[in-house]
């Protein structure tokens, strides 16, 4: 990353089912991405999971990451996103 | 270390982008080609494609890393240069179109899918310069394909030239009979002004103005879906609380324009110019500013109604996106152009919307009459006095308005005219039939109106 952080955020959409952060974290661990913090909720009748992911000692470039996130993903039903943190940051604090 | 932003916070920003289509709706690079002035225009048009190619070359490229990197959509990036008419005049040549096809090669070679800034500035009257440029319109616009033109006619404190009025009334039809294989597209990339402004990012009446840098980084934002979703929410909220749904929500989509322009210009190692807080809508269900109208409680946009809603919508688009960013410029407000926004081609359509209607709505909206189909048998002078007329709102009320309308070759009322893609499609509209040309032939300049007195 270009920018002064490295955390990012993911989220990760779809149906509820087993294996959703064993799964997400194993990419992650893989990729040596240090997760920060979890949190989940629903958003109109999906679940979302969403994640605060450092990559400061990352092994992979966030763009493999993302991918491999994405690919997940799509094995498993679900959309995953990852996002650096700036985009929540400049929208929800001044 | 606990996460700083609450589920809520960042499933809205998700909603936002992945159901509502928030986008960044365009990153334009302004390049001043002033220093690109040559007595040959054959050399002045190669030293713009250079100088281009080398400015912008990582333009896209940079456009979508930031896109990968933030997850928000970039839908276009584009580029604004110096009015032609400006740069073209120093050479020995009265045909600048060799110089438009050069740009358009630029803008290919980069990858911008439109370039604008084929320009004259002739508020007040015309150098030979001025002249060549404009006469050249209707075949630079026919013989490229990403160049758009723009005029300034009139401003606040020159008046209008009417004399330019009348011949951009010509242009527009000259355009359209050109491009009549296109349904008249050219005239889709012309756009006519009063007040044009130095910083506009959004196409096709980008320019990179006088008083710009030697290049800098100018964002448009979008949103129209946003706002949509916002209000829908809020079906029994009172005016105030309306205005209020809207500032915020136009607050949250600024700062994403912000965010993206900083990114740009840093990466780009470029200075940073504006955010446009616009309102711009696309043909994509769900993207439409005329949908936000009848959400407020109109049956259709275009009936009873329909410019006090705007004006609300107008103004709190402006004040809640001005509080997001360092530095606010170009139109900044909500755009409503006819065929780029499916709930105006529905009103249009079913004769909810009129051509009188658009005309009173562009008192209060960002720019004017946008992407408006009328026949094809209009004649230059209803051209010239429509452009005359919006002109004028423009020039009372200290605002920018412009006039974007297609003589829509062979057609007449009620038939449709296909752009496709951002464009869009529009039913041609009907005009008054009775004629203007005596007017529009007097000639000479509206003269600068009072700057006190205001009733």
């Amino acid at each position: 990353m270009s920018h002064g952080s490295s955390r990012v955020i993911v989220t990760v959409i779809g149906q509820d089912k087993v294996g959703i952060i064993a799964n997400v974290s194993a990419v992650l661990a893989e990729a040596g991405a240090n997760i920060i913090d979890i949190s989940q909720t629903t958003l109109r009748e999906f679940f979302a999971m969403i994640m605060m992911v450092d990559l400061e000692n990352a092994t992979q470039p966030f763009d493999e990451i993302k991918r491999r996130l994405k690919a997940k993903g799509d094995e498993m039903g679900l959309r995953i996103d990852a996002q650096h943190e700036d985009v929540f940051k400049f929208m929800h604090r001044i | 270390m606990p996460m700083q932003f609450s589920a809520q916070e960042i499933i809205e920003t998700i909603r936002m982008v992945q159901m509502d289509k928030l986008d960044i709706r365009t990153i334009t690079m302004g390049i001043s080609l002033r220093d690109c002035a040559h007595s040959d225009i054959a050399v002045a048009a190669a030293k713009a494609y250079d100088k281009i190619c080398r400015k912008a070359g990582d333009l896209v490229r940079v456009g979508d890393e930031i896109e990968h990197e933030y997850g928000v959509p970039i839908i276009n990036k584009r580029i604004s240069v110096t009015p032609v008419a400006l740069v073209a005049e120093a050479s020995d040549s009265h045909d600048y179109v060799v110089f438009a096809q050069a740009l358009d090669r630029a803008a290919k070679e980069v990858g911008v899918n439109f370039l604008g800034g084929y320009s004259a500035l002739v508020h007040k009257g015309m150098t030979g310069g001025d002249r060549a440029l404009l006469a050249s319109i209707p075949q630079a616009l026919s013989s490229t394909e990403r160049v758009c033109a723009s005029v300034n006619i009139g401003t606040t404190r020159a008046g209008i030239n009417m004399d330019a009025v009348a011949l951009m009334g010509r242009i527009v039809c000259d355009t359209a009979r050109l491009t009549s294989d296109r349904d008249g597209l050219g005239c889709a990339k012309l756009v006519v002004f009063c007040n044009a402004v130095d910083d506009n990012p959004f196409m096709a009446g980008a320019f990179h103005g006088i008083g710009e840098p030697e290049c800098v980084i100018n964002v448009g934002v979008s949103g129209p879906g946003v706002v949509l979703a916002a209000i829908e929410q809020e079906p029994n909220a009172d005016f105030g609380q309306l205005a209020s749904v809207i500032k915020r929500t136009a607050f949250k989509v600024t700062r994403m324009g912000e965010l993206a322009g900083r990114a740009a210009s840093a990466k780009l190692g470029v200075p940073f110019g504006i955010v446009d807080l616009s309102l711009a809508p696309t043909p994509a269900q769900g993207d439409s500013v005329g949908r936000i109208l009848e959400a407020m409680g109109l049956e259709r946009v275009g009936t009873h109604g329909s410019t006090a809603a705007l004006a609300l919508l107008n103004d709190a688009v402006k004040k809640g996106g001005a509080m997001a960013s360092s530095y606010v410029g170009g139109l900044s407000g909500a755009f409503i152009p006819v065929s780029e926004d499916i709930a105006m081609i529905e009103a249009a359509s079913l004769g909810a919307l009129s051509f009188d209607k658009l005309e009173a709505m562009t008192c209060v909206c960002s720019v004017g009459l946008d992407m408006i189909a009328v026949p094809g048998d209009t004649s230059p002078e209803t051209i010239a006095a429509i452009i005359a007329d919006e002109a004028a709102i423009g020039m009372i009320n200290r605002k920018t308005t412009a006039v974007r309308i297609i003589p829509a070759p062979g057609k007449t009322v009620g038939e449709m005219v296909e752009f496709g893609g951002l464009l869009g499609r529009a039913p041609v509209m009907a005009l008054h039939p009775y004629s203007s040309k005596v007017f529009i032939g007097r000639g000479g300049r509206i003269p600068a109106p009072l700057q006190a007195l205001n009733n």
